[in-house]
């Protein structure tokens, strides 16, 4: 369903049943408008994933949700909570329920992986060391990493860093996920892996993706809806089903890689 | 007429610093205040700060000891008083060239690792992952730093006072043949415990100009690699230079609370 900045977001379900929502959201970065406008809503238990051109403010948008950034104008409301009224040290609620794995996975360069991966866990209060070791050790089964626990960040190839960072945002078992590009220079196999994974977070623990990615292989098997952020404002919002039949050229070109250069 | 608005740009320029580094103490007492303190960041940053600046601090103390006995000899010598060497050279080491050279060589050392190690995190999105896990970058940083330099730095400068006083022990009376007791009692006579005072009270208030000012470069780093190494290198300059100014209004202050020559 194509979308102009003015029109409200349609929802399937009522507001109430929202885990994230965006009103209005602004943002500029100096000169450059990034946000101009944008309205989304995403529902408990479902998978969003957000396309878009780079540089279109996808990750900016991410990051309102989770407060790193403040909006210039707009509400950014998660689980009932107005992030852009809260001051960094309220923020606590939101991000014990919240987390989320960056684009360059941004592990800690002094620790060893497992110690990365059990970083939050130590960090919200879990002091059983056992619990700890198991909860580590599952979360890294998952992402194919369990051989690979004692290494240093700096001794991983970048598809490692980006499944280990995945492991620490799933290890707290947060209701919500915000994933920057997860497959992004991941092998396909290690990518179907990911993308199994985000699936199986969902149907077994109900949990909330937020994901922003470039892969369309990706998108359709993980995605309920999908996002197209455009010139700063959601131009497409729909499930897979309607982004695949969606008229827009715009859409189309982006969704089947058509740059419309020639050699 | 843009010439005339440059010392009014440098003075707004000037005063957004002096309020950023006003906003970093308030969150480091904040900070403080929660009462979690991670003692095995502060024992490894205790090692960093303290074991990693032996040498520099050891031959920094050494050779200066060693020349300025070499100057004062020299000239001393021409009016006969040559074993004044010992009481000239201790007030001097204790009072201002033992903390001022060991803080400089610090801000060098640790306050670039410092902005370095801070800024490198800050651009690889570390420290917004230190934000999502719920945890105040300022007392996972800033504060264990803070508190390693408190205590590493009048040791520092114990040290370096030190061994400035074997270096001119070892040229005076090895060197140029003056009588161990001349050097020792003229030594002993003219230096007192509020000289050490004065040392190292100087070492306390650099060690927190430097953490606050290395740190807060790091907490601002953004540009990737060259915006680190920019922040470095702002963090040694600024860091240098408020040591220096700053260690001449100390002097003042401290000479009207511990005067030269008191017992």
């Amino acid at each position: 369903m194509i979308l102009s900045s003015a029109m409200p977001v349609p929802a399937s379900k009522s507001s109430s049943d929202a885990f994230i929502e965006v009103r209005g959201l602004h943002k500029a970065i100096g000169s450059q408008k990034i946000l101009c406008g944008v309205d989304l809503r995403v529902h408990k238990g479902e998978t969003l994933v957000i396309i878009g051109p780079s540089g279109e403010g996808k990750t900016v948008l991410m990051k309102h949700v989770i407060g790193l950034m403040r909006p210039d104008q707009g509400e950014v409301i998660v689980e009932g909570l107005h992030v852009e009224k809260l001051r960094e040290r309220e923020l606590k609620p939101i991000r014990e329920k919240v987390s989320m794995m960056f684009q360059n996975a941004a592990l800690f360069d002094s620790m060893t992986v497992e110690e990365n991966v059990a970083f939050p866990l130590v960090e919200s209060g879990v002091r059983d060391r056992k619990e700890i070791e198991r909860r580590v050790h599952e979360a890294l089964e998952v992402v194919d990493l369990a051989e690979h626990g004692k290494k240093l960040p700096v001794n991983l190839s970048g598809g490692m860093r980006k499944r280990a960072g995945i492991a620490r945002a799933i290890v707290g078992r947060s209701h919500c996920i915000l994933y920057d590009e997860p497959t992004a220079s991941l092998d396909p196999l290690v990518s179907d892996v990911i993308d199994q994974m985000i699936l199986r977070l969902q149907k077994r623990y109900g949990v909330t993706s937020l994901v922003v990615t470039h892969d369309m292989k990706s998108m359709y098997t993980i995605a309920n809806r999908v996002a197209m952020l455009k010139r700063g404002v959601i131009k497409f919002l729909g499930t897979p089903d309607e982004l695949r039949n969606c008229p827009d050229e715009e859409v189309q070109d982006f969704i089947n890689g058509r740059s419309g250069i020639t050699a | 007429m843009e010439l005339l608005r440059l010392p009014g740009r440098a003075f707004i320029d000037f005063l957004h610093y002096l309020g950023q580094l006003a906003a970093l103490v308030a969150d480091l007492s904040w900070s403080v205040s929660r009462g979690i303190l991670r003692l095995k960041l502060v024992a490894r940053q205790i090692v960093e700060i303290g074991y990693g600046s032996q040498t520099v601090v050891i031959v920094t103390g050494a050779f200066t000891g060693a020349v300025f006995t070499f100057q004062c000899y020299t000239n001393f010598k021409q009016f006969g008083v040559e074993s004044g060497v010992g009481a000239i050279v201790s007030v001097a080491l204790c009072r201002e060239l033992g903390p001022v050279l060991a803080g400089l060589m610090v801000a060098g050392r640790v306050g670039a690792a410092m902005a370095a190690d801070i800024g490198t995190m800050k651009v690889t999105e570390q420290i917004d992952a230190l934000r999502v896990m719920g945890v105040d970058p300022v007392g996972y940083l800033v504060l264990p730093r803070f508190i390693a330099m408190l205590v590493s730095m009048p040791l520092l400068i114990a040290e370096s006072i030190t061994f400035g006083l074997i270096a001119s022990y070892i040229v005076t009376v090895f060197g140029y043949g003056v009588p161990e007791p001349w050097f020792i009692s003229h030594m002993k006579e003219h230096t007192n415990m509020t000289d050490l005072s004065v040392g190292m009270i100087k070492g306390f208030v650099f060690g927190i100009i430097i953490t606050l000012i290395s740190c807060h470069q790091g907490l601002i780093a953004k540009d990737g690699a060259v915006g680190v190494g920019n922040g470095t290198t702002r963090a040694v300059v600024i860091s240098s230079l408020t040591l220096l100014i700053l260690n001449f209004f100390l002097s003042i202050l401290l000479n009207y609370v511990f005067p030269m020559g008191a017992a």
